[in-house]
């Protein structure tokens, strides 16, 4: 029995997402990543005494549709505080936030485990400025301070303690990437840390209302990460539990190349921020005109698309689940439709041959060259029988590869299929006269012989011969 | 409410300042009168006043998100108590 059996874990993550804005969110430098270190910086961002922030709008009005995307209510009035803490990587000593009034909160959103949907409840989400990036130099002779990331917008956005799995965590934090790409508010990259996430866990006993005492996880730096980061702490705390010790409240640190949690020392000096409103920020009012203004920039989000694909165009959930989980895909999707009336057909090339070659070769579909209308040109010429379903697979590929159309694909590299009933048939009888021990096979009862005998024919014709005529003219040979 | 020496340890403490146990005493006491000062507010009628955050009767003071020119390297750097590869220097700080 696992040692997890009697537990129930209690998942609450807080996410972090940078806004894609061009400029910080209290100046004008600029946000864009890599720049040489300190060259986006000003008197603002790095916290000169005597300047003034002034709140960028599109950052606010990208926090209002990530919000709503969320299903947060949206504030009617909120404000700025100041979070005051020494770390070099904060050059104002203080970090201006939300702390009693976020611009969203009450919100949710669905994550689909196993087969089963389950309602995660979003506690708030507030806007932010985040802070400088420290490298630390070996042997401890100190540390360097790059403020170039200091005033990027960020959301943070808390769930309510409704995750139990780390595969539910996952599923969340999937599902949460995916609407922040379709209200392209964020690049929501994990790996450049345009999207962050430390996660508060705990295990109590089955029945028990009370939570047990929770560590805070730092540093997943990957979807995987914070999955494992999350298997990892829920066998320790199991284990401390087990043998009659009490889980302490700590942040703890995960390592990745050790798979393993570390309690962050040094850091366990009682928080205590002294929030305060921020004197050079007014207050922020959102009336329900700039609201509705948002809200109709918000696209079709990920559930809705899903219904909409099962509905529409009959696909299987899961089907239309895999191709809604990015908007990319589904929007490739939706374009190959406008060519051909054969959603299903679009779909298995998308999850099949598509995804599985940017699977393996580590692609994003944006770097594949193939295009929906490509595909739906392709799909167009398997109906008509200008090309078989065999040839389209390698015809699909080249498209992928140089994003030429299907039908000079097929022209240049001669693929057309060989419809044509003389030609088929010379074929056929040459291939009957070449084989006749097969054919007796045949005659004799032996129905596999008649596989070989179409394989000879394919192979004379390069694969190119209509499997379908193929079949029925041998046939019509071998019982005449 | 009023301040002990305990609440000016660990505001000191926060804010990394090192005290005397005479600044101590002294700070506490200065505290502690501005903190009665203030109290004064507490004899005025709030009722049906709403709480307010800021002095000005101001809102939605923004800019548009564009890109302004940032400082050049080395004014930025000016104020660096120590520097290197272009970027700050400072104490090792432990993870």
């Amino acid at each position: 029995m696992s040692i997890l059996a009697p537990y129930e874990t209690v998942v609450g993550l807080e996410v972090h997402v940078e806004l894609h804005t061009k400029s910080k969110i209290f100046c004008g430098c600029s946000t864009s990543f890599g720049a040489p270190p300190n060259t986006h910086t000003c008197p603002v961002c790095l916290g000169h005494p005597g300047v003034l922030p002034v709140l960028n709008r599109q950052a606010v009005e990208y926090a209002m549709k990530a919000a709503m995307a969320l299903n947060c209510e949206i504030a009617e009035w909120c404000k700025f505080d100041r979070k005051n803490y020494f770390y070099p990587d904060s050059p104002k000593a203080y970090q201006i936030s939300q702390y009693d009034q976020p611009i969203g909160a009450g919100g949710w959103i669905d994550i689909e485990v196993n087969g089963k949907t389950k309602r995660i409840g979003i506690t708030r989400l507030h806007l932010e400025e985040d802070a400088g990036k420290l490298t630390h130099i070996d042997g401890g002779l100190g540390s360097l301070v790059d403020f170039n990331r200091v005033g990027t917008p960020l959301v943070e956005i808390v769930s309510e303690p409704d995750i139990r799995s780390p595969e539910e965590a996952k599923a969340y934090l999937e599902k949460l990437r995916a609407i922040m790409l379709y209200c392209d508010v964020s690049d929501v990259k994990m790996e450049e840390g345009s999207m962050r996430c430390d996660a508060n866990i705990s295990l109590r006993p089955h029945g028990q209302e009370k939570f047990g005492t929770r560590a805070e996880l730092k540093n997943m730096n990957s979807f995987r990460g914070v999955q494992r980061g999350l298997e990892y702490e829920q066998i320790r705390q199991a284990e401390i539990l087990e043998s009659g010790g009490e889980v302490v409240q700590e942040t703890r640190r995960w390592d990745e190349s050790q798979g393993k949690t570390f309690s962050m020392r040094g850091k366990e000096e009682a928080h205590d921020y002294r929030y305060f409103p921020d004197p050079d920020l007014v207050r922020l009012h959102i009336d329900q005109e700039w609201q509705s203004r948002v809200r109709a920039s918000i696209p079709e989000l990920p559930d809705a698309r899903q219904a909409r694909y099962t509905e529409q165009y009959g696909l299987p959930s899961y089907d239309a689940g895999v191709l809604t989980a990015s908007m990319k895909l589904a929007d490739f999707f939706e374009e190959s439709l406008k060519y051909t009336s054969d959603a299903k057909a679009s779909a298995n090339w998308i999850m099949g041959d598509l995804l599985g070659y940017l699977n393996s070769n580590g692609l994003e579909l944006d770097q594949a060259k193939v295009t929906g209308q490509g595909l739906g040109e392709m799909i167009g010429l398997i109906e008509k029988g200008t090309i078989s379903s065999k040839i389209a697979k390698t015809v699909f590929k080249t498209m992928i590869e140089t994003g030429k159309a299907p039908q000079t694909i097929v022209e240049e590299q001669g693929l057309v299929q060989i419809s044509d009933e003389g030609a088929i048939l010379a074929i056929v009888d040459k291939v009957i006269a070449a084989n006749p021990q097969s054919v007796e096979d045949f005659r004799g009862g032996k129905d596999k012989a008649i596989g070989f005998l179409v394989g000879q024919i394919m192979k004379e014709t390069k694969g190119k011969a209509n499997p379908g005529l193929v079949n029925k003219m041998l046939m019509d040979r071998l019982k005449s | 409410m009023s301040i002990t020496v305990k609440d000016v340890e660990h505001v000191a403490n926060l804010a990394r300042l090192e005290l005397t146990e005479a600044e101590k005493e002294q700070f506490t006491g200065q505290l502690n009168a501005i903190l009665k000062y203030a109290e004064k507010l507490n004899e005025l009628n709030t009722d049906g006043i709403e709480p307010t955050s800021h002095v000005r009767p101001m809102y939605n003071v923004m800019r548009e998100d564009k890109v302004a020119e940032s400082l050049p390297i080395e004014k930025v750097l000016l104020n660096a108590p120590d520097e290197e590869d272009g970027q700050f220097k400072v104490p090792a700080v432990l993870e």
